[in-house]
């Protein structure tokens, strides 16, 4: 009997290399999931890169839309910038937010390369940025009509990565629910 | 000379401040130095992964320092601030892992696992000295071998 419990610490030793060891390779260290997921998306006040123009989070509600966070110093955002173009011709809503950057580099970008976007958030100092979690761009939220932030991908998106996020952004499109909240759709129509 | 390190030493008296990769954070006094001190080493950099928001030279780290330092000074606890940035970047920027559900394991394992062990210890040594008496044909045998033991000196 006590040989047999000489051999616990070597199967507690097995257990635990498989359940550790089975972490190590599936660990992605470049996403990480954000808190934001279901969340409203933050407030903010901030002006328009393309206009003299204020915008607001309820800017950011009707047709469900990507929230894109880029700049003109990011190699990646260049890279994605001609998928972004497609999908917009698609007719997808894509909102920018142009991430401690500069609005006028910005604004030659744009004209060079295309303007996927309905406006562009300007945000030099990286204010929004930090209420989002951004650490790093390009990054892309999935911001339903109702202004709920459903999912965020981090990294460049393209056609393998948008069949990833479809799925969620096609019932987005079913999500937009007719008026629920009398009270803060009513003020949001004073303001 | 002398005077200049006078004049140096008593400026440095004068406010406390971090120096975190060169940036100044003032303070009026040690405690919240210390604080921000702790707060930055205890924070974890979502950029670079491996290093704290003291250690990283990330842009972002910086930018979340400098959070850091906006919320002490608007007089925030450590515990807000802390909230603060993990409802933002997620609970990985905790180097210090709150205790919650699936950080069960993480806290408790090593102490479930030293009263396992101290449980497998006690039974193998308790298990070690008991003896049982001797049942009849041991008796029988051992009488026997001492018997025969005799009879050797014997002859």
């Amino acid at each position: 009997m006590n040989r047999i419990l000489l051999f616990i610490p070597l199967i507690i030793f097995i257990v635990m290399a498989i359940f550790l060891g089975g972490g190590i390779g599936r660990e992605d260290k470049d996403v990480l999931p954000s808190p934001l997921i279901g969340k409203p998306f933050p407030q903010f006040i901030l002006q328009q890169v393309e206009a003299d123009k204020q915008l607001t989070q309820s800017d950011l509600q009707g047709k469900p839309m990507l929230v894109n966070v880029w700049a003109t110093w990011c190699p990646t955002c260049k890279a994605e910038h001609q998928f972004l173009n497609t999908l917009a011709a698609e007719g997808v809503r894509i909102i920018g937010i142009n991430y401690k950057d500069d609005d006028d580099e910005a604004k030659v970008w744009l004209r060079d390369f295309g303007n996927p976007y309905e406006f562009n958030i300007s945000d030099p100092k990286g204010k929004l940025g930090l209420e989002l979690g951004v650490y790093g761009a390009p990054e892309t939220f999935f911001v339903d009509g109702d202004g709920i932030i459903r999912a965020k991908h981090v990294g460049d998106l393209n056609q393998r990565v948008w069949q990833k996020y479809k799925g969620i952004f096609d019932q987005m499109k079913t999500h937009v629910e007719p008026v629920k909240q009398d009270g803060e759709e009513n003020k949001g129509e004073k303001q | 000379m002398k005077f200049m390190l006078a004049l140096c030493l008593s400026l440095l008296t004068l406010t406390s401040q971090a120096v975190v990769n060169g940036h100044l954070y003032p303070f009026d006094n040690e405690l919240d130095k210390d604080r921000f001190n702790i707060l930055a080493e205890d924070l974890r950099c979502p950029k670079c992964q491996n290093q704290n928001l003291a250690d990283s030279y990330a842009p972002v780290a910086g930018d979340m320092r400098d959070k850091v330092y906006e919320l002490m000074i608007e007089g925030q606890s450590d515990d807000e601030i802390v909230t603060y940035l993990v409802d933002r970047y997620g609970d990985f920027v905790r180097y210090n892992p709150a205790v919650q559900k699936n950080t069960f394991f993480l806290w408790f394992a090593p102490g479930v696992m030293v009263l396992i062990a101290l449980i497998i210890i006690i039974s193998i040594t308790r298990g070690g000295k008991k003896s049982k008496p001797l049942s009849e044909e041991e008796k029988a045998k051992l009488a026997q071998l001492q018997a025969a033991r005799r009879e050797k000196q014997d002859s």
